[in-house]
């Protein structure tokens, strides 16, 4: 080994060198679509923020624990519609979430070639159909299949308080209206919406699973559901947390066919089986078109709610995705 | 467990699987493969001799890859892929409609070219993978006596007997390899199929693959696919050469002894490849 020459300067030289016209356009270009996308985002959050303070310091805590949503009697308050949100996000991820996974690992694993086209497509469609008409099914379609689903559920499981309804069930003709317009309804058509985003994403990284690993696991002897177990569940455990947070903020903000299902009601409550419940993007729409100026603000106030907890979801999501051995390569 | 595994138990673990089964023969006899339409291998048989390393070598794209598949039922992964022939296992055929492919898979081990350890299972885990995948209940303290066992007939024990519980994807490429090995010899193998186990890797983790497959060849039957012409000679006892000339399916030109075919083959093409004028 030489001696180092100790008359070279040792500083690291710059490398980026001025870079061709067209490089440096598209570059300008897409950094400003960037920042543009940023600027509008905030920009939204910003003007809920700021429509929202003159609703916040007036009601201050009360905002969030009164249930009642009465601005003619100065009672306006969070607490029935965020619990209803909540409860009705959680049945559509309850039922959505065991659907897509078996759709995703039916169509990655499973699948024929000829028909996984097919497949994917038609749970892409599902997308593509609008809220309202997914609010119309649930509302003359499914919710008459499931009063007696829901009465049995309240016969068997009443002993449970989420089960529970105001009415005898063992009555000769019980109340079948007690059943409509509840969450429960509601949750199940919710759910049909988000499947395909989840089923997207849960696909998407069990495609990604190593061929290689695939490979070792059944030269070992393993049974399909056993090389499922053992590569591609653990690879796409990201996607499957990932995807189902992303649905679940996607149910969260779900608004038209929620508000033709559910017969609103204002109560703080976690019987689902039982008529009458309200999410947030569902009081909105349903009272924006009458409000008054102070009841427009505290409309605002309730979007900016519903803004702030979507984020969050969506941003642990994409933490989840991305930090999990599948997620380098994953878009959501 | 309320009794901590005594040294006895260690020396003599009753064995889940057969300790060691007796050597096995592994007989291909007239097997065609096809990708769709295209045939790849025409009407091969070779006998692969229990207790010997067979080399499989031969320019690529001749189809001693697909040929190696086909012994343990891998071929048939890929959606358009076809055979015709029988793969025999001591006389029994492992393509008989009324046998198990997962029992073939589990008897017929394959170590592949890139080494495939599961990267966040930990080593110890990685050795004993094949034994839940096959649904095979064992002991505790036998587990680890037989990931003890394999690790050392692969070579890697010594290596990694004090980091058994970190990741197995943190090992370097050879030393993944070494963990393959074990991996596929925990299931107690009758046949171990090598697809150019050394192609990722340097010389010396090579030497000491090599090492680990002269050691093995007395309790299992191996048969390796090698580009590499020393290394088919250093390793093998037999040897076949396949060949896809101008367009037609892969066939074997030559098969026999490893040291006769080097130094006296009988076939020009043969004498052509191993003497490095072509492929």
């Amino acid at each position: 080994m030489s001696a180092p020459d100790l008359h070279v300067e040792d500083v690291p030289r710059p490398l980026a060198g001025v870079g061709s016209l067209a490089d440096r356009v598209f570059r300008g270009v897409s950094r400003g679509v960037g920042v543009f996308v940023l600027v509008v985002f905030g920009a939204i959050g910003l003007f809920l923020a700021y429509q929202a303070l003159p609703t916040l310091s007036r009601y201050g805590t009360s905002f969030f624990t009164e249930s009642d949503w009465s601005p003619e009697l100065d009672k306006v308050g969070m607490s029935a519609v965020l619990v209803g949100t909540f409860v009705v996000g959680l049945i559509a991820m309850f039922v959505a979430f065991p659907l897509s996974l078996a759709a995703a690992l039916y169509i990655t694993e499973f699948a024929p070639n000829g028909i996984r086209k097919t497949l994917v497509a038609m749970v892409d469609l599902m997308a593509a159909v609008p809220s309202i008409i997914y609010g119309l099914w649930g509302f003359w379609l499914l919710q008459p299949q499931l009063v007696p689903i829901a009465h049995w559920l309240h016969q068997h499981f009443g002993f449970i308080p989420i089960f529970e309804a105001a009415t005898d069930p063992d009555a000769p003709a019980y109340a079948q209206s007690v059943y409509t317009g509840s969450a429960f309804v509601a949750g199940l058509v919710v759910a049909m919406m988000v499947i395909p985003i989840t089923c997207a994403v849960m696909r998407d990284v069990f495609a990604q699973a190593p061929v290689g690993e695939r490979e070792a696991a059944l030269a070992l002897g393993a049974t399909r559901w056993g090389m499922i177990r053992t590569v591609v569940l653990p690879f796409g455990r990201g996607g499957i947390v990932g995807g189902t947070m992303l649905g679940l903020g996607r149910a969260l903000g779900e608004t038209v066919a929620v508000l033709l299902i559910i017969s609103v009601a204002f109560d703080v409550k976690i019987r689902i089986l039982e008529n009458g419940t309200i999410t947030v993007s569902s009081l909105i729409a349903n009272r924006f078109g009458e409000a008054t100026a102070a009841q427009l603000s505290a409309l605002l106030t309730a979007g900016f709610v519903l803004f702030v907890i979507t984020v969050i979801v969506n941003t642990i999501a994409a933490i989840i995705v991305s930090r999990s051995r599948s997620g380098a390569a994953t878009e959501i | 467990m309320s009794t901590a595994p005594t040294q006895e138990m260690y020396i003599q673990p009753p064995p889940p699987l057969p300790r060691h089964a007796s050597l096995a023969t592994l007989e291909a006899r007239a097997i065609s493969a096809w990708f769709g339409e295209r045939k790849v291998l025409d009407r091969v048989s070779l006998t692969m001799k229990p207790g010997q390393v067979t080399a499989l070598i031969g320019p690529s794209g001749c189809g001693k890859s697909t040929f190696l598949r086909i012994l343990n039922r891998m071929h048939e992964l890929v959606p358009s892929a076809q055979l015709a022939g029988e793969v025999r296992l001591d006389g029994v055929d492992i393509y008989d409609t009324g046998r198990r492919l997962t029992e073939a898979r589990r008897q017929i081990g394959m170590v592949f070219q890139k080494p495939n350890p599961f990267p966040t299972m930990s080593i110890y885990d990685n050795v004993v993978a094949g034994l839940k995948l096959t649904g095979t209940k064992v002991r505790r303290s036998e587990k680890d006596a037989l990931v003890e066992e394999c690790l050392i007939k692969a070579g890697l024990w010594r290596e990694v007997s004090d980091r058994l519980r970190s990741p197995g994807g943190a090992l370097s490429g050879g030393q993944q390899q070494r963990l393959c090995i074990a991996r596929s010899l925990a299931v107690r193998p009758r046949v171990l199929l090598m697809d150019e186990p050394c192609s990722a890797l340097d010389p010396t983790s090579t030497r000491v693959i090599e090492q680990t497959i002269a050691e093995l060849a007395h309790e299992v039957t191996i048969v390796i696919v090698t580009h590499n012409m020393q290394q088919a000679n250093r390793v093998s006892q037999q040897c076949a050469f396949f060949l896809a000339e101008h367009g037609t399916p892969g066939a074997i030109v030559e098969s026999g002894d490893t040291q006769q075919m080097f130094e006296a083959p009988r076939d020009p093409r043969t004498s052509d490849y191993v003497n490095g004028r072509f492929g």
